[in-house]
């Protein structure tokens, strides 16, 4: 007993800080509520699917919590139940017992067959999508809209309602790209490219993040997804253009080198075929290093977090 | 001669305590502790060997025994031991995530990426395999009649290797740092251009140590449940927990080989500059996924049917009956173990497949779910006009059947790639295979141990510490995983060091209590142990059979004398024991004895055991001379066993008999108890044929018994 | 009774010494079944091979570039050659009473081993001079040398293990310990052969009809 208020006195102690800082004033922060709360329809749907398969799944686990409080009562030694210990078979039981099951998973996988061909992250959502590369570097994402001719850095801009096809790679390690309210998630890896289509039809701010454990600043490679309407993208877009930062070789260079972003950045000009040639880096060898992009080759320190800057993180 | 020549990489600055001298901070002191601990553990441990004089007993009882009831004994010491390690670590993880909101916390972003790899890679290889190892190691051949497994050197060597691999991960608190690639180590990131130093080199090789004894393990076990199965006992008389050990002994023998290549391969990039895996020049990351998933899925069957085989010992043992659908059993267990190997690729449906492929994968995961369904029906329906009796390890099994079946249901929603690519790499991941691994195979070890200790130490466990462990530890689990489900749901990943969304700050902190008593259940644990130790002239079980048991362990005194059976047993039918024992032929003297060869001692095992965790060392930390060397050495002790002639010596029939005789003289003379006084010190070990109070009373027969 | 009947796959001691035949069941059931694990460690080891010879050539060379059919050819020559060799140790053990014949046909077997052993690490030195495809050149040479290296290291301990029991031959007669012992090794040969011949197939012959 006396080690049981210890030790609650210990997780309250280390609670306070916490609940301090949980009542502290609101700012401009972006939280992730994952699929519960869906912005688009891949989420919406992915949620529904997910409802669906937990009710069919009662069939099998609900007459589980009857059957056993009921079992343990009436036959525990001692109770009402009659005492048959050579009893150990009946085709009966086995028809149910097989049958039910099989009859589920066949219902089931039915449905899974249909929702990964109707969801399945390469499939388009529509007709003149808006195209976004997107290359996945530590600890930080790296956005080109080769269609606008910009790119951002920690912050992605979506038109509502309107069909968004990614394009990924990685400029380092493996990672998982994901907004949770608004698709599931894809991996990135160097010298290859995924695709996710995703669509938002709720204006908003959404949270996306990397989700593949990549060293130190993993904890904190989120970036703000803001999806708003037609005529307030072009003007984003528009100006966008007019920042002075340029995405170029150079540029990409030194984002190459590990580092935790407090911050979005916005280039308003981006090197022609810049992503088509980190992934040519991969795939092109050593020997054509001088022509491609440059590969994080440098070997990394430990990057000791201090205390970081408020903004879009998880 | 320099420094890099004799020492490879090692520097001062190797030592973890210099971490903290040099930059001290709250990460570094954590680290210092647990360094110190294990430094001081080992002192503990030296001094107290020395003081009892322990060290001749150690060295000639223990670590060259051959003998497969001790080798099962120390891999589950093993894994308490790694256990508690692993444990604390999650407790420290859930500490900093509950400390970290909108802060660094105490620990460095770094220090945690070790702690969640040591976490998964101790809980899974010096945790759950040496505990389900060592439990199918002590019981699988006294249920099928045999004097020992068919090649006991193998097996001491199969322990050797796992605890030089558990050496190995000790060792790395003290000296570098681990790994932080996660218990699965994907590259590019724990390639040698991510991840330079040693980290990764020493999850490589405790890993391929460990894998190389399970592999030698299974192997032995197949062999012996093949060959050494006594006379009349047909592979449909086996009990249930032999045959989860055969279907995991093959999952063994064919998923650990994946594992070996893709970690050597991982060791040749890191090493020698191979491109297996890296980023360009033809190398392929994916492929490792594919490797190690195609090991990973099957292991977690190889985890889960040796739990799955003790409950059935369980269900039908405390509830007096025979386990119902014997059949259905075995061959679910067969589907299960056959369909492992086909769901690999369900760890990363999001990984670029095509949707056909994702589809097909999912749709075989589910299959799955049937038979372990069935399963779990079949006990149900085995307590079913039973007699059950709530003891320590029928309470796990309680918890198991109810909560296991939840962990089914989640993973049925995982194995939907349109579900999974909004859970994978999420909290509710780490929920999934939790719930899975905690009541499934955690909770059936310590039922197993419950059940099996008075076999083999001759006296039973404090049933009250028992009842308050469960207590601690059920709901522990529950609320440490659950509130992760609802986390991972709103999008909180795995493998995070910090936080910052305000709303999931009351979840995590139920998760730390549930962590809590998960720890204080384990202590629990400890403490009945501890009392049954003192209390154990009260507690003692010497003629075997403290529970009415149905198979033929409980037929042989406890302890059992080191050739288990007097004389080769002959089995009639399943639950041989039971039906010796309503036949009135328990305990007869057998017609004859005669002599016994046993294998002797053999110092080859921990010879091996110490010259693999050298080579190991040499080669994380690029000490050439000392890896040959320890290579040479493995391999000389190898060759130089095989000119050894004598190795078995002559146990005769005499002290066979005289001590067989005087066993069963006891077991007839003493009065048996009925399951009333199971937990009361009159029970010896000598079961009655089981009677209520109310004997003469006739009992009302239900109508729906009536109906079926 | 009756005539003892063969108890495993392979040869059996049945006729000629019963004491041995009776203890080999186990065993060799033993050895087979580790033979099937490393199987399965070849098995991943091929299957690896096969996605990399494709997609992981990058900048190096070709598969076509790099294999000698007849370098590889020769070496499937001498292993056969050397399985054959054994299946005559294998019967002089069984058959002969004389320990020279046994070890006659061993020696033999060992130097063709050698003589494949030699060969391989002369094409990895004539790949590695004349088209610079070392391992580290990319991911389809590192899984070629990965395969067929993992090959020879198992021929080399093949040797290595014949030696052994020869000297044992010699110091402790062929006992049925020791019997068993070279009935295991040559079934660990002839396993190796196979999965030669399904490196010169997969490998060699595949690589350069591409």
């Amino acid at each position: 007993m006396k080690g049981m208020i210890t030790w609650a006195l210990i997780v309250t102690a280390l609670s306070l800080p916490a609940l301090a800082h949980a009542a502290g004033p609101a700012e401009a922060q972006v939280y992730s509520a994952g699929f519960i709360d869906a912005a688009g329809p891949v989420a919406a749907a992915q949620f529904e699917h997910f409802k669906t398969i937990i009710l069919l799944m009662l069939i099998v686990v609900v007459p589980i919590f009857v059957l056993v409080p009921w079992v343990l009562w009436r036959y525990r030694r001692g109770g009402r139940g009659a005492y048959r210990p050579d009893w150990d078979f009946n085709w009966g039981n086995e028809a149910v017992l097989w049958g039910v099951p099989i009859v589920l998973i066949i219902i089931l996988s039915s449905a899974l067959w249909a929702h990964t061909h109707k969801y399945d992250p390469y499939r388009p959502l529509g007709n003149d999508p808006l195209d976004i590369e997107v290359i996945s570097l530590d600890w930080k994402f790296l956005f080109i809209y080769p269609q606008q001719g910009i790119a951002t850095l920690d912050y992605l801009a979506l038109e509502q309602g309107r069909p968004v096809r990614l394009k990924l790679t990685s400029g380092t390690v493996m990672q998982s790209f994901m907004i949770p309210q608004l698709a599931g998630q894809i991996y990135t890896m160097a010298g290859m490219t995924t695709q996710l289509n995703l669509m938002a039809d709720r204006e908003g701010e959404y949270l996306g993040r990397n989700t593949q454990y990549n060293g130190d600043g993993f904890a904190t490679q989120s970036f703000r997804t803001t999806v708003m309407p037609a005529s307030q993208f072009d003007r984003w877009v528009q100006d966008t253009r007019q920042s002075a930062q340029a995405l170029d070789l150079a540029t990409y260079g030194a984002l190459l080198k590990p580092s935790v972003e407090h911050a979005p950045r916005y280039y308003g000009t981006v090197e022609n075929g810049l992503f088509d040639r980190v992934l040519a880096s991969f795939t092109g060898g050593h020997a054509h290093a001088g022509k491609t992009a440059p590969q994080a080759s440098q070997p990394r320190e430990h990057y000791h977090l201090q205390n970081h800057a408020k903004g879009a993180e998880q | 001669m320099s420094w890099e020549t004799i020492f490879g990489q090692l520097g001062w600055d190797s030592l973890v305590f210099t971490g903290a001298i040099k930059h001290p901070s709250a990460s570094e002191f954590v680290a210092f502790g647990a360094g110190s601990i294990v430094v001081l553990g080992a002192v503990a441990v030296v001094v107290l060997l020395t003081a009892m004089r322990w060290w001749g007993p150690l060295w000639r009882d223990w670590l060259t025994s051959v003998d497969h009831k001790k080798i099962g004994i120390m891999y589950i010491v093993i894994a308490l031991v790694m256990f508690l390690r692993a444990l604390i670590e999650a407790g420290v993880m859930r500490s900093q995530q509950l400390a970290a909101y909108d802060s660094a916390g105490y620990l460095s972003a770094d220090h945690f990426g070790q702690l969640f790899t040591t976490h998964g890679t101790i809980m899974i290889f010096f945790v759950a395999m040496p505990f389900i190892t060592g439990l199918m190691n002590y019981v699988m051949p006294l249920q099928i009649g045999a004097r020992d497994v068919s090649f006991p050197l193998l097996n001491a060597i199969s322990l050797m290797l796992t605890a030089a691999g558990a050496g190995l991960i000790m060792v790395s608190l003290v000296v570098g740092e681990f790994s932080t690639g996660g218990w699965s180590g994907y590259p590019p990131f724990t390639g040698i251009e991510f991840s330079p130093g040693e980290g990764v080199d020493y999850w490589i090789w405790s890993v391929t140590l460990a894998s190389i004894g399970s592999t030698l393990t299974g192997l032995n076990f197949a062999v012996t449940l093949y060959k050494k199965r006594c006379p009349g006992m047909d592979m449909f008389r086996m009990p249930l927990f032999c045959w989860t050990t055969l279907c995991t002994s093959i999952l063994m023998i064919f998923a650990m080989a994946p594992l070996t290549v893709a970690t050597i391969m991982l060791a040749l990039d890191r090493y020698l500059g191979f491109h297996f895996f890296t980023n360009g020049d033809g190398g392929n990351m994916m492929n490792f996924a594919n490797l190690f998933w195609l090991f990973g899925h099957p292991e977690v069957y190889i985890l889960l049917l040796p739990a799955l085989g003790v409950w059935s010992e369980v269900v039908s043992t405390f509830v007096g009956k025979r386990i119902y659908g014997y059949t259905s059993l075995v061959y679910a267990t067969m589907c299960i173990a056959v369909l492992s190997f086909g769901v690999w690729l369900h760890h990363f449906f999001t990984m670029g497949q095509s949707a056909n492929v994702n589809a097909i994968f999912g749709i075989a995961t589910m299959i799955i779910g049937i038979p372990t369904g069935v399963k779990v029906y079949d006990w149900i329906l085995t307590m079913y006009r039973g007699r059950i009796r709530i003891t320590t390890p029928m309470l796990f099994h309680i918890n198991f059947l109810l909560t296991f079946v939840l962990g089914g249901m989640t993973g049925i929603l995982l194995a939907n790639p349109t579900v999974d690519f909004q859970v994978h790499n999420s909290l509710f991941l780490i929920a999934h295979f939790h719930n899975m691994i905690i009541p499934g195979v955690l909770f059936g070890m310590f039922a197993a141990v419950q059940y099996w200790f008075p076999k083999a130490f001759g006296f039973r466990l404090h049933e009250g510490w028992g009842k308050a462990a469960f207590w601690s530890l059920a709901p522990g689990f529950l609320l440490a995983f659950f509130p992760l489900y609802w986390l991972g749901m709103n999008g909180a990943p795995r493998r995070t060091v910090m936080w910052s969304d305000p709303a999931f700050y009351p979840w995590l902190a139920l998760a730390m209590l549930g962590a809590v008593l998960l720890l204080v259940g384990t202590v629990f644990l400890l403490v009945q142990i501890g009392v049954s130790i003192r209390q154990r002239r009260q507690l003692a079980v010497p003629l075997g059979d403290p529970w009415d048991g149905r198979s033929l362990e409980w037929s042989i005194p406890s302890p059992p004398p080191a050739w288990n059976f007097a004389v080769v047993p002959q089995v009639g039918g399943r639950d041989a024991f039971t039906e010796a024992k309503k036949n009135g032929l328990a305990y007869r003297s057998p017609a004859a004895y005669s002599d016994i060869e046993m294998p002797c001692n053999s110092m080859v095992a921990p010879l091996i055991g110490i010259f693999t965790f050298t080579l190991a060392f040499a080669l994380v930390w690029h000490i050439w001379w000392l890896a040959v060397l320890s290579f040479i050495v493995v391999w000389g002790v190898v060759i130089a066993r095989s000119f050894v002639s004598q190795t078995h010596e002559i146990i005769p029939a005499s002290r066979v008999e005289a001590e067989n005789e005087a066993f069963l003289a006891a077991a007839r003379a003493t009065p048996g108890v009925t399951r009333d006084l199971e937990m009361s010190p009159e029970n010896r070990g000598k079961a009655a044929p089981d009677r209520l109070e109310q004997a003469g009373q006739k009992r009302p027969d239900d109508v729906l018994e009536s109906a079926i | 009774m009756n005539a003892p009947q063969p108890l495993h796959p392979g040869v059996n001691l049945d006729v000629t010494d019963r004491k041995s035949h009776e203890k080999a069941s186990e065993v060799i059931f033993g050895f087979w079944i580790f033979l099937m694990s490393d199987l399965v460690l070849f098995a991943a080891l091929f299957a690896t091979y096969a996605a990399m010879s494709t997609q992981g050539i990058a900048q190096g060379p070709a598969p076509s570039e790099v294999f000698d059919l007849g370098s590889a050819f020769i070496e499937t020559l001498l292993l056969l050659l050397s399985s054959f060799t054994f299946g005559f140790a294998i019967l002089a053990m069984k058959y002969s009473t004389s320990r020279l014949r046994l070890l006659a046909w061993l020696g033999v077997t060992a130097v063709l081993g050698a003589a494949f052993v030699a060969f391989e690490l002369h094409d990895y030195y004539v790949m590695i001079v004349n088209n610079d495809a070392w391992p580290q050149t990319s991911g389809f040479l590192s899984a070629y040398y990965l395969l067929t290296g993992t090959h020879a290291v198992h021929v080399s301990a093949g040797i290595l293990w014949m030696i052994v029991l020869a000297v044992q031959v010699m110091t402790l007669g062929t006992n049925p310990l020791v019997k068993l012992r070279l009935l295991r090794l040559a079934l660990f040969w002839h396993m190796l052969d196979i999965v030669w011949v399904g490196i010169f197939t997969f490998v060699y012959l595949f690589g350069v009809a591409a």
